[in-house]
């Protein structure tokens, strides 16, 4: 954990718990600061909580004990600073590419020329204009996702919480998406909260990466990724990343095994 | 498109086998034409009943499509009010059930007795047992959307109002044809049953089934026969429609929308 003194870190938790209706425990005593611009990315065993981490920065989900602060506001007040990617591309199946991507602005009653204007840039941005006017069914699982990552840029938000949203792709075009969203980041210094089972994505992707363990969910080790910017597809090949791969798996399975 | 019509030809020689034999089975019998009539008997019947054998189409037609209209707007008002609350749906769900299997014939002519003979009360029978297919297959469509779908709706701080017109109700849409591909074959059932009871006020100028049960009591078989046949003609251009719909509404996003359809 950085201190930045004076600052207002970008999402706190302090001893945060989440329990589910049946008492079991999901999280406990989560306490853990992430600054602006930082790229944190959540591994752990099915179970440990990751994704109802998640939900509770998000305000999808209550805390059971705790605080959240988002930017020093509730996550129901910030909810204009976050954007939330699911694990799969949730679009609307009947509605177009450009329709889905234009959601957001349609509920929120914007007016038609600033959403078509904004709507062509994002799908620009992530390479899809050309697949605009089609119906999800008729994209590959990569397209979906990028239309996906597209609806959630719309809004300029501050802050991006990912649900293993690469999980259900083959490892190509995981790997060229991956590529693709630190291209994006690098442009537009969101926070990121990612969850992923996958280590050297997680160690491809992020500043930091905060390994959890189960039963209950909490904190076992944090890693710094001090890998040089910008990351490419040569980052993969590098002694660098393989070493951060080898020592986050060691962690992980110590966790397994615990 | 060759096989198709290959399959065009193999239908009609199909048909034609069948008429064929039909006939072959009356002449070869000497079979009385109130007994069995043979196809060349129902057509001279058809031709000559054919005006009012068209009223009685029309009058038929009003009310299975009357009742039908109906039991699509208040079913889908109900399921919409049963989608919104979940006490509500369990308190009242029952009921539809209970509408499905109340025999139809036991109730028409207690509706008859209440609203009078006549087309309003055939189309209230229709519109009953074409409502519960409705309500239960809207119902199910507004319920089961993808959960993340709803949380991407909460991040947007969509309004109650706009998750179920932009959510619900468009994830709803495939059950909902499927709710009215099912009613729209018995609505005609429906409207034929109602009539059996309902009859008419005017000698002559009653639906189908007042015709089948005036063509019975004549023994005029030929005719009861063209009534059969217009019935059935009637059903199947019911279905038709309605599959027309489903694949206009469906075609472009939803995966089941009838792939024989798309060329």
């Amino acid at each position: 954990m950085k201190a930045h003194s004076g600052s207002i870190p970008d999402i706190a938790l302090s001893s945060v718990t989440k329990r589910y209706r049946n008492a079991a425990v999901a999280l406990e005593d989560i306490s853990l600061t992430v600054e602006r611009g930082e790229f944190v990315t959540f591994l752990g065993p099915s179970g440990c909580g990751k994704s109802t981490l998640l939900k509770l920065v998000s305000g999808l989900s209550p805390v059971s004990e705790g605080t959240v602060r988002i930017n020093g506001m509730t996550p129901a007040n910030a909810r204009q600073l976050v954007s939330f990617i699911f694990q799969d591309a949730t679009l609307l199946p009947w509605r177009t590419v450009a329709q889905n991507v234009g959601l957001g602005m349609e509920l929120e009653h914007a007016a038609r020329p600033a959403r078509k204007e904004r709507v062509a840039q994002m799908l620009q941005l992530v390479g899809l204009s050309h697949v605009a006017t089609r119906y999800p069914r008729q994209l590959s699982g990569g397209m979906k996702m990028r239309a996906s990552i597209a609806r959630a840029l719309v809004s300029r938000p501050r802050i991006l919480l990912m649900d293993e949203p690469f999980a259900a792709l083959d490892e190509m075009t995981r790997d060229r998406l991956n590529e693709e969203l630190l291209r994006l980041y690098a442009e537009h210094k969101w926070t990121v909260l990612f969850v992923t089972h996958s280590v050297s994505e997680a160690i491809f992707l992020s500043t930091r990466v905060v390994i959890l363990a189960a039963h209950p969910g909490r904190v076992a080790h944090e890693m710094q990724i001090d890998l040089p910017w910008p990351r490419t597809a040569q980052t993969r090949e590098s002694k660098a990343f393989e070493e951060q791969v080898t020592h986050a798996s060691r962690l992980l399975r110590g966790v397994h095994q615990a | 498109m060759k096989r198709q019509g290959i399959m065009a030809v193999n239908s009609i020689v199909v048909f034609a086998c069948l008429v064929g034999l039909w006939q072959a089975v009356v002449s070869l019998n000497h079979l009385q034409p109130y007994i069995l009539p043979g196809p060349l008997a129902v057509a001279r019947a058809l031709h000559d009943g054919f005006p009012s054998l068209v009223n009685s189409l029309l009058i038929t037609t009003e009310e299975a499509a009357g009742g039908l209209a109906a039991s699509i707007i208040a079913g889908v008002a109900a399921a919409m009010v049963f989608a919104q609350w979940r006490w509500l749906r369990q308190l009242l769900y029952p009921y539809t059930i209970l509408l499905q299997t109340v025999p139809i014939v036991a109730i028409a002519p207690l509706i008859i007795n209440w609203a009078g003979a006549g087309i309003f009360s055939v189309t209230i029978v229709t519109f009953i047992i074409c409502l519960a297919p409705i309500i239960a297959n809207t119902t199910q469509g507004l319920i089961s959307v993808d959960e993340n779908l709803l949380h991407l709706f909460l991040m947007y701080k969509a309004s109650p109002a706009q998750v179920l017109f932009r959510l619900r109700l468009p994830n709803a849409l495939p059950s909902l044809f499927t709710g009215i591909r099912i009613s729209a074959g018995i609505s005609v059932i429906g409207g034929i049953t109602g009539e059996l009871f309902a009859g008419s006020t005017r000698v002559g100028e009653g639906g189908l089934g007042y015709a089948i049960i005036y063509a019975s009591n004549q023994m005029e078989t030929s005719y009861l026969f063209a009534l059969v046949f217009a019935a059935t003609v009637l059903g199947f251009s019911f279905f038709f429609i309605v599959m027309f719909l489903e694949w206009l509404a469906l075609h472009n996003w939803h995966e089941s929308s009838m792939p024989q359809l798309e060329e």
